[in-house]
């Protein structure tokens, strides 16, 4: 069973100053999923991915990837491991250009070859269809290329897990369309673990759904199962 | 001189360094709690203080006390002037930013020091105090015959540094006082914990920090006129004060006036004692790298809380 | 690629030129040269750890009089000559890096700042504290016997110029080298944003770390060149002033440029020069023209030629 998960946490809790924004929260990602991470705003979603990523340390609990125990790794040796990260808020280096930024997460991985660098970052501007901007400094980029180019520089770094969040936010209608598109190509390569918002992009990319409430889990299953559940309905999809 | 009439002179040189240092001191804090702005000329507004007391009590001749309290209105008062013209032509052009901020006021240095020194000249110079007897003081032995009352020769203090003492003394409550209980000591407060949240209420914030950087200058200059009937005015003297409020301003908490006056006394006494007793140069190297572990291992200071 | 041409094609001619330059100058400004070439081994030091890593030391005359007092030192009383005693320099600039690295960095901001700025004084009033040693203000002389390195007397003005030379072409392609790779390329995204670079991998408190060792030992192989073709050595090179300096250069020079170092030492080396014949007040024009500079050019000469001219500008 283990060996199937890329990602495990068991019992995870985070306590902010007395208020629990996560209780025991017992979390299993099988290697090459596409899972959604949904829930009412407030639910725990950025904390909880936090705490995997390494920018939240849990009060308790264990989180295992790749059969590791990374609870209390450093954020930057997650990354290595293999985890890329998208933040809500878009947070490219905003002096440098498109394709620095790009580069900068691939030659962590690739350091001086500057051919492999060069064709990686090509590729990974090219999948999130801003190829064209590359030279660009990204601070002049719109906002939605902005959110491109985040979702770029976790490609480039091509982890084994995907973690977005909320990466549709702010993009326009066609650069959604082209962002499920990408989804599906990644899907069965690349684990990954969207938060997501737009419900209309979670049931067309998603395979398996888990819903957070108030900081635990209210219900786990695939797609269809997930919408005919009266918890979720009435704790998260009813109200949209 | 035996140990103890030693060691208490020793004590008293120490507190009129803390008078000094805590007015210089918290000058520099009241600047780097509510502005965010690291004054590096604040030592040399210290400098001003003291050459303006130099030329106003020499200018005015009727009688040294005369010229000497009219300095102790006039420096403070002009010294906070520049500072604010500095603040307006300068610092508010630069919106604050902590680093270039650090920048602009090392210029502001230089220029402040070599316009002292075109007008000023190289020398020191000294003022006259205003009063200056010397109270010998007695000393306590438990001797052969008993209880015995001795008078050291040398052990003494005048009634000018003792003045010195309790001025500073009155001076940081009255600012204290001021600082706890007025509208303007409330708006400086209110700006210091939320520069946002000011401004949305309305509060001038570009004046505030321009009468907070005249306040913080004009005590440094206080200070000084304090100081210069007892060490020289001398255009380099900037130096040293500037240091020692680092130092305060730093074990005390960034920002907390309470703790900067504790750190003053702390750190006034130790380098009269520790200089008395051992080379002034090791007492200033253990002072510096006090405040550099401080930092390192406690930023909030000894006596302060975290930083906001 | 043609942006790569361009880059080294300025490089080659920035060096070239400083050949060339010792031809055509008459031997006063060979004299100075040598010294602005010696000081900006130190601004470029200095560039690095400010301009490419956002990090802004207020300290760093402590690794200069490192570097030069462990020349000074292990020259004038261990009687060591040149090659080991500008090892001993070196090394001994390396370990005080290593350990004001150590310590420093824990802080960040105006903490760091005054951190540094405080080390460094302290180092200064060690120097006056051993003034047995150090002849504290006054400093002392190196004999000119002494200053010889594979036969040659480095204090004739030619072979000075030439050793001055290689020290800044040596320290400026490395420099030219180091933010070019990977490791420099790090650097500047820990200056735009640490915590995203933490975010893609990078062991940000490690590239700070070796940041400021490079930036150390680059200052102290000035300290050490100064003291070596200068002959002297004083504590005023410990003091707050020579902290400022490199400051100061880069600023006027540009941040994070390669050029910058170079352009800012020689400016002000030559507005303190030329405004010194006219005015004994040069300070006050060095103050001006910083609070200058601060106002209206805040990416510096260089910088600025980058922003308008040449964004491709190393």
């Amino acid at each position: 069973m283990a060996t199937l998960s890329l990602l495990t946490t068991r019992r995870v809790c985070k306590n902010f100053g007395g208020l629990d924004a996560l209780t025991d929260v017992d979390f299993e990602l099988p290697r090459g999923q596409v899972r959604a991470l949904i829930g009412p705003n407030g639910a725990g979603k950025s904390t909880f991915v936090g705490t995997i990523c390494g920018r939240i340390p849990p009060t308790s609990g264990e989180i295992v990837f790749d059969g590791q125990d990374i609870t209390h790794l450093a954020t930057h040796r997650r990354i290595c491991l293999g985890i890329a990260y998208t933040f809500q808020i878009t947070s490219v280096f905003s002096r440098l250009t498109a394709y620095e930024n790009v580069a900068l997460g691939v030659r962590r991985i690739h350091g001086s070859r500057w051919q492999k660098v060069h064709s990686l970052v090509m590729e990974a501007l090219d999948r999130v269809r801003i190829a064209d901007l590359a030279e660009q400094i990204a601070g002049d980029l719109s906002y939605g290329h902005q959110r491109l180019l985040e979702i770029a520089m976790g490609l480039g770094q091509s982890p084994e897990l995907f973690i977005l969040d909320e990466p549709t936010q702010g993009l326009a209608e066609g650069e959604i369309e082209g962002f499920k598109d990408l989804i599906r190509s990644l899907s069965g390569q690349t684990t990954i673990l969207l938060i997501e918002h737009n419900m209309n992009v979670v049931m067309e990319t998603a395979e398996f759904i888990t819903v957070l409430n108030a900081g635990r889990i209210l219900a786990e299953g695939t797609v269809d199962e997930m919408r005919h559940n009266q918890d979720v309905q009435a704790a998260y999809l009813g109200r949209d | 001189m035996e140990f103890g009439p030693h060691f208490l002179l020793a004590t008293l040189e120490g507190a009129l360094t803390a008078a000094v240092l805590a007015l210089t001191a918290v000058g520099l804090s009241v600047v780097f709690g509510i502005m965010r702005v690291v004054n590096v000329a604040h030592g040399e507004f210290f400098m001003l203080g003291a050459v303006i007391a130099w030329f106003v009590s020499t200018t005015v001749g009727i009688h040294p006390a005369v010229g000497f309290l009219l300095a102790l209105v006039v420096a403070p008062v002009m010294v906070g002037f520049l500072a604010i013209v500095a603040d307006q032509l300068v610092l508010r052009r630069l919106d604050y930013d902590p680093e270039r901020t650090i920048v602009a006021t090392i210029g502001l240095l230089y220029c402040i020091q070599q316009v002292t020194l075109m007008t000023f000249g190289p020398d020191a110079r000294p003022v006259i105090p205003p009063f200056n007897q010397r109270i010998a003081l007695p000393w306590f032995e438990l001797g052969e015959q008993g209880f015995q009352v001795t008078w050291p020769w040398g052990f003494g203090v005048t009634t000018y540094k003792l003045a010195v003492i309790m001025f500073a003394v009155i001076i940081l409550v009255g600012l204290w006082r001021f600082l706890a209980r007025s509208k303007f000591g409330l708006i400086m407060r209110a700006t210091q914990l939320d520069r946002e949240m000011a401004l949305a209420f309305g509060i001038p914030i570009e004046r505030v920090y321009a009468i907070v950087f005249g306040l913080g200058a004009g005590l440094a200059a206080l200070g000084a006129v304090l100081i210069v009937p007892i060490r020289q005015a001398h255009y380099l003297m900037g130096g040293e004060p500037l240091l020692l409020s680092f130092i305060v301003v730093i074990i005390g908490g960034l920002g907390s006036i309470p703790g900067t006056i504790m750190a003053a006394i702390l750190i006034g006494l130790s380098d009269g004692i520790i200089s008395v007793f051992f080379s002034p140069t090791l007492a200033k190297i253990i002072a510096t790298l006090l405040v550099a572990f401080v930092l390192v291992y406690r930023p909030q200071g000894l006596f302060g809380r975290r930083l906001p | 690629m043609r942006q790569n041409s361009n880059v080294v094609a300025l490089h080659a001619g920035i060096l070239a030129s400083l050949l060339i330059l010792f031809f055509i100058t008459s031997a006063y400004h060979n004299g100075n040269l040598a010294r602005i070439m010696v000081l900006a081994v130190f601004a470029m030091g200095y560039n690095f750890l400010f301009g490419y890593t956002g990090l802004l030391s207020l300290g760093h005359a402590l690794f200069f009089s490192a570097g030069m007092y462990g020349l000074g030192i292990s020259m004038h009383h261990l009687e060591l000559s040149v090659l080991p005693a500008f090892a001993v320099a070196l090394l001994f600039t390396a370990m005080v890096s290593a350990a004001i690295g150590f310590l420093a960095l824990r802080t960040t901001g105006v903490a760091f700042m005054i951190v540094t700025l405080m080390f460094a004084q302290a180092g200064y009033l060690t120097i006056l504290l051993f003034g047995k040693y150090t002849r504290g203000d006054e400093g002392f002389v190196i004999q000119q016997a002494e200053r010889t390195l594979f036969g040659l007397d480095l204090t004739d003005p030619s072979i000075r110029y030439f050793a001055a030379f290689a020290l800044f072409a040596a320290s400026y392609l490395f420099i030219a080298w180091a933010v070019r790779t990977s490791f420099g390329r790090c650097l500047v995204a820990i200056r735009e944003n640490e915590a995203r670079a933490r975010m893609l991998g990078y062991d940000t408190a490690r590239h700070k770390f070796l940041a400021l060792l490079a930036s150390g030992v680059l200052s102290g192989v000035s300290g050490a060149g100064y003291a070596l073709l200068f002959g002297y050595a004083g504590a005023t090179f410990a003091s707050v002033q020579y902290s400022i300096l490199p400051l100061l250069w880069v600023l006027l020079g540009g941040s994070g440029t390669t050029l910058g170092p170079l352009i800012g030492t020689a400016f002000a080396f030559y507005l303190v020069d030329i405004s010194s014949e006219f005015t004994s007040a040069y300070l006050l024009v060095v103050g001006a023209a910083i609070v200058f500079l601060t106002l209206f050019f805040p990416q510096g000469l260089a910088g600025e030629i980058r922003r308008r001219i040449a964004p491709w500008l190393p």
